[in-house]
């Protein structure tokens, strides 16, 4: 696991050569997404100008058609709305070459610097300074990108399956009458994404961790005649505030105790602060707030189920892909730090452990697809904030890598269900929920190529080896038993008087269960969907059919690496993973060499500041129990589910006895937010409104000062001479306290 | 040049682009005039364009004064750049009025030279109020800009709204002008001088005379009220709500930068001497203004009032960095007073945009759909609202992070705080804008409303919005010219204000 790493470090220095690395034109990685954002954008208040008169002019002659639309479930007004019409408009096709396009570009570039870099063993990241942002007195902030083998990594992630997952919805929304804006708020999304993993400080990071934010609440209301998805949309954007107000402070704190804010300096500044201090801890804590927020954990994983509401496509890029993970990147960014905070790394790791176990818990009876990996993908996240909590960065790296790859494709694999659903129950004029799992049902017939790639998937999450979810998986699940016998750094660190060692115990177990759990919800989500007959109604049935090339290829190419992904980091140390090191790439353990400048900071802070630990010695039995799991949910899916018994939504009730209806009902934990947080916000300010500006006081000096008024005569009007007195009588009050405080003082 | 105000023609240079806008208002008035003749109708638009003119003279009078230097800061009118920066924001504030007002006017039948003229005074009085080091200098530019402000709020007779409004305005502001007034007084009774450089040096003796104090405190109240802060607020819903659009855009912009101006030269500059005196009252009304006026404008169903009740949230967050009373605070407070002017005389101009012929009820319904039906304008007031609202990649954000570490500097910690909590509450009812405007499908019934804001009032707009995120990305020109700025004030003996940049 990490300690792997301190075992080849020597070989990497040694190896290490000064040759000079140029970064590739990097600021037009970053650039390239703008410009399709531009284009796309243009297009897009053009489209929006021609399809408004056109509405006008329509509903003018029909009405009644609005009401309609409103009894379909979310996602049918992609094809609502496309009423086929005989020509394209030119802003509707411009949008499927230059969107993709410029994403493709993107990654060619990143590809290129990855070879570029491949060549030369970089130690010190590379920084570009464009311009002078901030400058402040000492607080000099540069808008400058850093270049090194994390943030390539991610580029690489973003781009590529961000090209992958634009390609795919140039099929997938093609016929949206909003289809330019969806791909100009998409491209808009990939630049910000990029600045947020390429910038060089944290404020930098942060314009970027705003700006996926507010794309991915333009995309989450999409379709925003709905009031529900814009309902969406805002609660997303609000408890993200939450989170962001924890990075901000974070970012306050490390200036003021660090006097920087660029990644390079803070790192070589941050051995300074007291190991395990107050102020280290409280950094780390607030970063873990704002991870918090963005990446779904509890307790504000709320907005992501909700989130569900945009396009699918959507989904698979900002909510499975990359939006979500920013934090896990943020806490591997932060290395260094939260190396120092031992105690805050051991609450990341408990709060990604018990995420974990706890979505996966929901996700075990929900009917609605989309939502069923929506509650998977925060159970992932768990994991990742498991892995990098208890110091083991590159494992939540790697598994943020082939989740990228697994859980995209399971996305996208919906998405083509939900599509070819929605076709047929167009055709027919049906208005069954194309998203609930009830309505469908042997579509391996009719979907084989969705089926074949999401199948490689679930295989992939469920953790079956050699799919990429295995290594991966295994890595985290594997670090947490190691930790537990007290081989790594955190083991001896402790948490509420709890040694670090029974928390990772603990977490192990607690991944185990999440994991057994995946693989049973994911187990039940195809044959559910893929399995025994088809509920999709008679009529229906003759008008599903596979999804074209366009969403098709993305499919394939996710599904190939979900296979593959896992081999990018095969260690030949641990038992039974090392079978498969004839198919590793790039050599043993590639990733974490490839990470290791990455994270060294954070090594050299355990290894100044913890006590000599006991050699890793890995043993055979958590990979054959991670194994065993996996099958064992997927085993137990496929013998105590029959969907040849379950019926449509109308036959089949959502949920059966005590226990299925409180995980129907996710916790209730919304209903519990909307008590303790929501209402009492709203009354304040009602009374707020009603004493300070309105009516209460009124009443109160209306008795007092009501006759004076009558006398002064200024009772002409109705309401508003009453006010007037009010509004003297505030100020007078307002004088009095004003003058008393100050001759007091 | 330097000015040493031993003559008294110095003055004439001192003020000269008050003495310009001046002279140009009257012109305006005579243009109008000898255009009409007897004829009872509406003005040409070449008054506007005159009006504008004029503006365009006084900012390069204004710039021209940077050159003159003053041989020491004892004179009524200081010439420093603090008062150029102040003036270049209150004319950026009167020429978005002007520009709004372009149709506007025509619309509600009220287009009369003597609006245009009324404004033009206005201002003069603003930049006075920025300009003054003494009480009864600043007293006069009040009244100045009061007066004529009382006229243009009713400006519309025939609007019992309008009417209502410039009543209420007028019987609260002589109130409270009766209060600065009753300060000035005082204050002159135990300092024998109304020159605040004058003052400056007896602060040490005057701490403990009550009689002092209690006039400072007055002169708190007077400037307070005008800058809306909470509870001498009062009047403000009102007479923004009644107002001619354009007017209340002008009072949220350009009267509270100038009377903020005064705040600062009085009190953080001039009464620096017993800050701890004075900043415990002004932190608690800081404290109700930001949360007060949050928590009141997430229950207004009006956009034009939840305007209102943002400009007062803002009067908060504008004091926390005059209570900051540091180089820095000073320096926020130009970059955001800055910002502040284009978001908010955007959003106005955005109100009058969307509202129906003289109905500016301007309810939040009706701005479903508007995104769609004017998708520039509909950006360009995402861009305000958000900004407002203090979201990264705006302006406004980069404004309230200088003002978080001035107050962080200056050891208000729980100030920092509060503007922080605040502005996420004040999230929730911009933001509310925003989803209906792009989120709820217009009525079929408003296919046909046009926008009600002429081309060069559509060019303002969108060219403050630019201005808006320009501000966030290169921010440092900006703000480099305001810390420059308020290096000048430092000048000042007796202040505490060693800590440059």
């Amino acid at each position: 696991m990490i300690l792997r790493v301190q075992q080849t470090a020597e070989t990497v220095v040694a190896e290490a050569q000064a040759g000079a690395f140029e970064p590739i034109l990097l600021g037009l990685i970053v650039l390239l997404p703008l410009i399709g954002f531009a284009i796309n954008g243009v297009a897009a208040i053009l489209a929006a100008r021609t399809a408004e008169r056109r509405r006008w002019s329509s509903s003018s002659h029909h009405g009644g058609s609005e009401g309609e639309a409103d009894e379909y479930s979310n996602e049918t007004h992609s094809v609502m709305d496309a009423e086929p019409t005989g020509v394209v408009p030119w802003t509707h096709r411009l949008p499927s070459l230059v969107a993709p396009g410029v994403m493709l570009l993107a990654f060619a570039l990143a590809v290129a610097n990855l070879f570029g870099m491949m060549g030369v063993e970089l130690e010190e990241p590379i920084v570009r300074t464009y311009w002078s942002w901030i400058p402040v007195g000492e607080l000099q902030v540069e808008a400058a990108l850093q270049l090194d083998q994390l943030s390539l990594l991610m580029t690489l992630v973003v781009t590529g399956v961000g090209a992958l997952i634009h390609l795919f919805s140039v099929g997938y929304m093609s016929h949206d009458p909003g289809y330019p804006r969806y791909m100009a708020y998409l491209n808009l999304f990939v630049f910000f994404m990029l600045v947020l993993v390429l910038g060089a400080s944290f404020p930098v990071m942060f314009v970027g961790w705003e700006g996926v934010g507010l794309c991915s609440y333009l995309l989450i209301g999409f379709w925003f005649s709905e009031k529900a998805n814009a309902d969406a949309g805002k609660k997303a954007f609000i408890v993200n505030r939450i989170g962001d107000f924890g990075f901000l402070i974070a970012m306050l704190l490390i200036f003021v105790d660090l006097g920087a804010l660029g990644y390079v300096e803070v790192f070589e500044r941050a051995p300074q602060l007291d190991y395990a201090g107050p102020v280290v801890t409280a950094i780390c804590l607030f970063l873990f707030l704002g991870a918090v927020g963005k990446s779904a954990q509890i307790p504000l994983y709320v907005w992501l189920p909700d989130a569900m509401a945009g396009p699918t496509p959507v989904s698979a890029l900002i909510h499975a892909a990359t939006m979500v993970t920013a934090g896990v990147y943020l806490v591997v960014r932060a290395s260094t730090l939260f190396a120092m905070a031992p105690a805050a790394s051991l609450l990341v790791a408990l709060v990604g452990a018990v995420t974990a176990l706890f979505a996966a818990t929901i996700g075990l009876k929900q009917w609605d697809i989309k939502k069923v990996l929506a509650y998977s993908t925060i159970s992932q996240l768990g994991f990742m904030f498991a892995a990098v909590g208890m110091g083991a960065y590159v494992a939540g790296v790697f598994h943020l890598m082939t989740h990228a790859f697994f859980k995209a494709c399971l996305f996208l694999g919906s998405g083509a269900v939900i599509h070819a659903l929605h076709e047929a129950m167009h055709a027919t004029h049906s208005h069954a929920d194309a998203q609930d799992m009830r309505n469908m049902g042997g579509l391996r017939r009719y979907l084989p190529i969705t089926f074949a790639t999401m199948a490689i998937a679930t295989l992939a999450i469920a953790g079956v080896a050699p799919f990429a979810g295995f290594f991966s998986k295994d890595e985290i699940v594997g670090a947490a038993w190691i930790g537990s016998a007290g081989e790594l750094p955190l083991s001896q660190a402790s948490l509420f008087g709890v040694g670090g060692g029974t928390w990772m115990g603990m977490i192990a177990i607690l991944l185990s269960i999440a994991a057994f759990l995946t693989a049973f919800y994911m187990g039940r989500l195809m044959l559910y969907t893929f399995f025994g007959p088809n509920r999709t109604g008679e009529a229906e049935r003759q008008h599903l059919h596979e999804v074209g090339w366009t969403m098709s290829v993305p499919l394939i190419v996710l599904a190939v690496m979900s296979t593959i992904g896992g081999f990018f980091n095969v260690d030949s140390l641990v038992p039974i993973v090392n079978l498969f090191s004839p198919f590793a790439f790039g050599g043993d353990a590639a990733l974490h060499n490839w990470l290791h400048p990455v994270i060294i900071g954070a090594e050299e802070v355990w290894a100044s500041n913890t006590a000599a630990i006991p050699e890793v010695h890995h043993a055979s039995w958590p990979i054959l129990l991670a194994i065993l799991v996996g099958v064992a949910g997927l085993v137990l899916a496929a013998v105590v589910l029959k969907p040849q018994l379950l019926g449509t939504p109308e036959e089949t009730p959502a949920y059966e006895g005590n226990l299925e209806k409180v995980l129907y009902n996710k916790w209730y934990v919304d209903e519990l937010y909307q008590r303790i947080v929501v209402r009492p916000v709203w009354g304040l300010s009602r009374a707020f409104y009603s004493v300070v500006d309105r009516g209460t006081i009124d009443g109160i000096i209306d008795g007092v000062l009501g006759r004076g008024a009558m006398l002064l005569g200024l009772s002409a009007g109705r309401v508003q001479t009453g006010q007037v007195n009010t509004y003297a009588f505030i100020i007078i009050v307002g004088v009095i306290v004003v003058l008393g405080s100050i001759v007091v003082m | 040049m330097t000015l040493d105000f031993a003559s008294q023609a110095d003055y004439l240079l001192a003020l000269l682009p008050e003495i310009v806008l001046s002279l140009w208002a009257m012109l305006v008035l005579m243009v109008d005039v000898f255009q009409k003749g007897n004829r009872v109708e509406a003005s040409r638009p070449v008054v506007a364009w005159l009006s504008l003119a004029g503006l365009v003279v006084t900012a390069a009078a204004n710039g021209w004064l940077l050159t003159i230097e003053e041989a020491a800061v004892t004179g009524m009118v200081a010439v420093d750049s603090f008062r150029v920066f102040v003036n270049f924001i209150v004319l950026i504030a009167a020429a978005l009025a002007i520009l709004i007002s372009i149709g506007y006017l025509d619309r509600r039948g009220i287009n009369r030279g003597e609006f245009y003229a009324l404004l033009l005074f206005a201002t003069v009085g603003m930049m006075l109020l920025g300009a003054a080091r003494d009480l009864i200098l600043l007293f006069l530019a009040l009244e100045l800009m009061s007066v004529a402000l009382y006229v243009l709020v009713g400006f519309d007779r025939r609007d019992p709204r309008s009417s209502e409004g410039a009543l209420k305005y007028f019987l609260l502001g002589s109130f409270s002008s009766g209060f600065l007034l009753y300060g000035i007084a005082l204050v002159f009774g135990s300092a024998r001088s109304t020159n605040l450089s004058a003052i400056v040096p007896l602060l040490p003796s005057l701490q403990e005379s009550p009689m002092f104090l209690i006039g400072a405190g007055l002169l708190l109240v007077g400037l307070a009220f005008k800058v809306a802060v909470m509870p001498f607020h009062v009047w403000t819903p009102d007479a923004y709500d009644g107002a001619p659009t354009p007017v209340t855009a002008l009072m949220a912009t350009g009267v509270k930068a100038a009377a903020f101006a005064a705040f600062i030269r009085v009190f953080a500059v001039g009464f620096a001497g017993i800050y701890n005196e004075w900043s415990v009252v002004l932190s608690w009304l800081a404290l109700l203004t930001m949360f007060g006026a949050n928590l009141i404008a997430l229950t207004q169903g009006s956009v034009k009032r939840m305007l209102a009740y943002s400009s007062i949230a803002h009067a908060g967050y504008l004091l926390v960095a005059v209570l900051a009373a540091n180089a820095y605070g000073a320096a926020a407070f130009l970059f955001y007073l800055l910002v502040y002017t284009l978001m908010t005389a955007g959003a106005f101009g955005i109100v009058i945009a969307n509202s129906r012929g003289a109905n500016e009820l301007n309810k939040l319904d009706d701005y479903a759909g508007f995104g769609w039906r004017e998708p520039l304008l509909g950006a360009v007031f995402s861009i305000f609202l958000l900004s407002l609202a203090g979201f990264p990649l705006t302006g406004g954000f980069i404004g309230k992070l200088y003002i978080l570490r001035s107050s962080l500097e200056a050891g208000n910690v729980e100030l920092a705080v509060s503007l922080v909590l605040a502005s996420v509450i004040s999230y929730f009812y911009y933001l509310r804008v925003v989803v209906v405007m792009y989120m709820r499908p217009a009525p079929a019934e408003e296919a046909n409303r046009t926008v009600l804001l002429t081309g060069p009032g559509q060019l303002a707009m969108s060219v403050s919005a630019v201005a808006v995120l320009a501000l966030f990305f290169v921010p440092g020109w900006v703000l480099d010219v305001a810390q420059r700025s308020v290096a000048s004030l430092f000048t000042v003996p007796g202040t505490f204000f060693g800590l440059g940049p």
